[in-house]
C-alpha cells in the first residue's frame, strides 16, 4: 500500500503525477513513452506464447510486469531486449526501432536487461565483473588489447566508477573475490550494479527479488527506486506482491501471452480480469473476503 | 642402469622439437578453452594447413620458403573462419563436433591416393626446409648442452621454436589481461550475460579461435622444419588430446600452463620409456618379464594413470586454483 511504501522522491512524484490521467486499459497510451510495441507475436510451434497488441512504458516510470508462470513475461522480456527474435511486430525504444536487433546493441543503444537466474561471471572477481559491465571500452577492441597505453586510463576511470557502485550496493568489501562465491542475493546486487556500469537509460530486471531473503529485498528495492531518481526507465517482472507495491509507479497484467489489465498497482490489484487470471490472494485481505479463491503462484 | 643416459634422453624430450610442437598447439588451445571456453578438438587440423600450405608451396610448386609461411598461416585464419562461422553462433557443442571432423577431414584429404601428386598421400612431403636452414647462422659442428649433443641444425630449430613459444605465450599475456581478454573470461563464464552488456561475443570468439589457431600452426611449421617431412598420420585426433593433456596437467586458463604442461609431459612420456628398456636390459625382475615394444605401450599406461591421479587430486593442474574450480560445485 503506498502508505507504508518508503517516502516518494521528486521523480516518482513526476512519474505519478503524469500517468494519473492514463486510463486504467490495456495497451493504454502514455504521455511520454520510451518504449512502445506494436502486435509483438511470438510463436512456439503452434503454442502463442506472446501476442501483445500495443504497449507503452512511461519514461523515468519504474513498470512491473506481472502474470501468472507461464503468461509469456520473460518472453516477452527476451523480444523487448533481442534475446530472442518475434514471428511479426514492430517495437521501439528511445524513438529507435528495434526490431532485427541484436542483443548486443540493443544493449548499446542504453537498454540494459539483468536474468531472472542470476548471471554472476563466477571466476570473475567481482571488480572485473563490474569492469566488464562498461561500454565504448578501448581496449576491448583486439587491436588495442596488445597496447595498455591506449586503455589504460579509461581503465582507471571505469574502474573508480566501479568502486563507487560497489559501494552503493555495499558490495565493496567483496571487491576482490571471485563472483561465485557470493550469496544469492550478493549476486542479484553485482548483476544490477554491473548493469548500471554501460550508464543505461532503462533497465530491465527479470525477477530481481527471486530467491533472495526479505532483509536483502529491502535493500534491493530502495536501490531500484533510486534508479528512478537518477532518471532511469525501469521495466520488471516480479511475483512479490509487496514489492510490486512498494515500487512500481505502473503495472502491466500479462496472462496467457496478452496484456489483460493496466494500471497503478491498487486499481490493478482489484481488477476482475487480473483477479479471474491470478493474484497472489493473502496479499490483499479485501480480496479474500470478498469470497474469489487464489492460488498462489510459486516462483519457479 | 645408466642414468646419465636416462637423466639425457627425459631432458632432450622435455624441451626437445616435440614439445615445441605441443607446446604451441597447447597454448592455442588454452586461448580457445582455457579462456574462451571453445571446446575446439581440432587442433590438429590448424597444424596441418599450416604444414602442409608451407611443404606444397615450397616442395611441389617451388616457392620460396617465406612465400610457404605466409600463406600457411592465412590458410589457418581461412580454417578458423570456416569453422566458426558457422558454429560460434550455436551452443559450445557445436562447435567440439564440426572441428573434431574438419580435423578428420582435412587429415583424409592430404592422405588420399586421388590427390597423392599434391600431397604425398600417406608419405607425405618432404624437400622443402632447405630456406629455413639456409638462413641458420651457427656454424657447422657438434654443440654440447649438459649431457646432450646437437649438430647445428637442431640447435636452430630448437632456439627457433623456443622464441616462437615465449612469443606465443607473450602475445597470449598481454591479450588475456586487456579488457578484450576480460570479454573472453566473461564469455567463457556465461555468454549470455556478456551479451546483455552490449559486447560482440560472436566477434571476440571468433577472434579467439583465429588468434589461438595462429598460435597452434606455428606448431605444425616447427614439426615440419624439425623433422624436415611431414607425413598425415601426425595431424590425427590424438594429436589434438596430447595437447588438451597437456594443457590440463599443466593448467587451463593460466599463461605458463602450457609450457610447464609440455616440459612435464615429454619429460614423463620418454622418461618412462628409456626407465623402462633400461630397466629391461638391467634385468630388473619387476620389468624383466616385457619386451622393449611392450613397455612403449605400459608407459602410456603408467603416464594415463599418473594424469587421473591428478584429475583426482589436482584437478586445477599443477599451475591452477583450487579455489577457482570449487566454484563449479555450486
Amino acid at each position: 500500500m503506498p502508505d507504508s511504501a518508503p517516502a516518494l522522491g521528486p521523480r516518482a512524484l513526476a512519474a505519478r503525477q503524469a500517468l494519473a490521467d492514463v486510463p486504467h486499459l490495456p495497451g493504454a497510451r502514455k504521455p511520454d513513452p520510451i518504449v512502445i510495441a506494436d502486435t509483438v507475436v511470438r510463436r512456439f510451434g503452434g503454442l502463442t506464447a506472446v501476442d501483445v497488441e500495443h504497449v507503452e512504458l512511461q519514461r523515468g516510470a519504474i513498470t512491473a510486469l506481472i502474470g501468472p508462470n507461464g503468461a509469456g513475461k520473460t518472453t516477452f522480456f527476451n523480444l523487448l531486449t533481442g534475446f530472442d527474435q518475434p514471428d511479426e511486430g514492430d517495437w521501439s525504444f528511445d524513438g529507435t526501432s528495434l526490431k532485427g536487433m541484436p542483443s548486443y546493441k540493443v544493449a548499446r543503444a542504453g537498454m540494459v536487461r539483468t536474468f531472472q537466474l542470476t548471471k554472476a561471471l563466477s571466476k570473475m572477481r567481482v571488480i572485473d565483473n563490474m569492469r566488464l559491465g562498461a561500454g565504448h571500452q578501448k581496449g576491448e577492441r583486439l587491436v588495442n588489447a596488445m597496447f595498455p597505453f591506449t586503455w589504460r586510463s579509461q581503465e582507471n576511470s571505469i574502474t573508480t566508477r566501479a568502486d563507487q557502485l560497489l559501494a552503493r550496493f555495499n558490495l565493496d568489501a567483496k571487491r576482490e573475490d571471485f563472483a561465485g562465491s557470493l550469496s544469492g542475493g550478493q549476486r542479484k546486487l553485482l548483476e544490477m550494479a554491473r548493469a548500471l556500469m554501460s550508464d543505461p537509460r532503462m533497465l530491465m530486471l527479470d525477477e530481481p527479488m527471486a530467491g533472495v531473503n526479505p532483509a536483502l529485498t529491502q535493500a534491493l528495492l530502495g536501490h531500484v527506486t533510486s534508479l528512478r531518481e537518477d532518471g532511469m526507465t525501469v521495466l520488471f517482472v516480479e511475483h512479490d506482491m509487496d514489492a510490486v507495491r512498494h515500487i512500481a509507479d505502473w503495472v502491466i497484467v500479462m496472462a496467457q501471452g496478452r496484456i489483460i489489465a493496466e494500471g497503478p498497482p491498487d486499481s490493478v490489484m482489484h481488477n476482475d480480469a487480473v483477479v479471474d487470471a491470478y493474484l497472489g490472494g493473502h496479499h490483499d485481505q479485501a480480496l479474500t473476503t470478498s469470497g474469489v479463491s487464489f492460488t498462489e503462484e510459486a516462483a519457479p | 642402469m645408466d642414468w646419465g643416459y636416462i637423466f639425457s634422453v627425459t631432458l632432450q624430450s622435455a624441451f626437445g622439437i616435440e614439445a615445441i610442437v605441443f607446446g604451441l598447439m597447447a597454448i592455442g588451445l588454452n586461448l580457445h578453452f582455457g579462456y574462451t571456453g571453445l571446446l575446439n578438438f581440432g587442433q590438429s587440423a590448424f597444424l596441418a594447413v599450416a604444414a602442409y600450405s608451407l611443404a606444397v608451396l615450397v616442395s611441389d610448386l617451388g616457392f620460396s620458403f617465406w612465400v610457404g609461411i605466409v600463406v600457411g598461416l592465412a590458410m589457418a585464419v581461412v580454417l578458423a573462419l570456416l569453422l566458426g562461422i558457422p558454429t560460434l553462433r550455436l551452443r559450445a557443442d557445436y562447435l567440439a563436433i564440426v572441428t573434431i571432423a574438419a580435423a578428420e577431414i582435412v587429415r583424409l584429404l592430404v592422405r588420399s591416393v586421388a590427390l597423392k601428386d599434391i600431397f604425398g598421400g600417406s608419405d607425405g612431403l618432404r624437400d622443402f626446409s632447405a630456406g629455413f636452414y639456409a638462413m641458420n647462422p651457427i656454424p657447422v659442428g657438434m654443440y654440447s648442452i649438459g649431457p646432450v649433443s646437437l649438430n647445428e641444425d637442431k640447435v636452430f630449430v630448437l632456439i627457433v621454436g623456443w622464441a616462437l613459444v615465449v612469443l606465443a605465450l607473450l602475445i597470449v599475456w598481454m591479450l588475456v589481461r586487456s579488457p578484450w581478454g576480460r570479454i573472453l573470461k566473461g564469455i567463457r563464464e556465461d555468454e549470455d550475460a556478456v551479451r546483455s552488456l552490449g559486447k560482440n561475443v560472436y566477434l571476440v570468439k571468433m577472434q579467439s579461435l583465429i588468434i589461438g589457431g595462429v598460435l597452434g600452426c606455428l606448431g605444425g611449421f616447427i614439426y615440419a622444419l624439425g623433422y624436415q617431412n611431414i607425413g598425415p598420420d601426425f595431424f590425427g585426433t590424438d594429436t589434438t588430446f596430447f595437447a588438451y593433456a597437456i594443457l590440463i596437467l599443466g593448467g587451463a586458463a593460466r599463461v605458463l600452463g602450457p609450457l610447464l604442461g609440455t616440459i612435464v609431459f615429454w619429460a614423463l612420456i620418454q622418461g618412462t620409456d628409456v626407465l623402462l628398456r633400461s630397466g629391461i636390459d638391467a634385468g630388473f625382475p619387476l620389468v624383466a618379464w616385457m619386451s622393449g615394444s611392450q613397455a612403449a605401450v605400459v608407459r602410456y599406461i603408467i603416464v594415463g594413470a599418473g594424469l587421473m591421479l591428478l584429475m583426482i587430486f589436482r584437478p586445477q593442474g599443477i599451475l591452477g586454483d583450487r579455489k577457482e574450480l570449487a566454484l563449479d560445485a555450486r
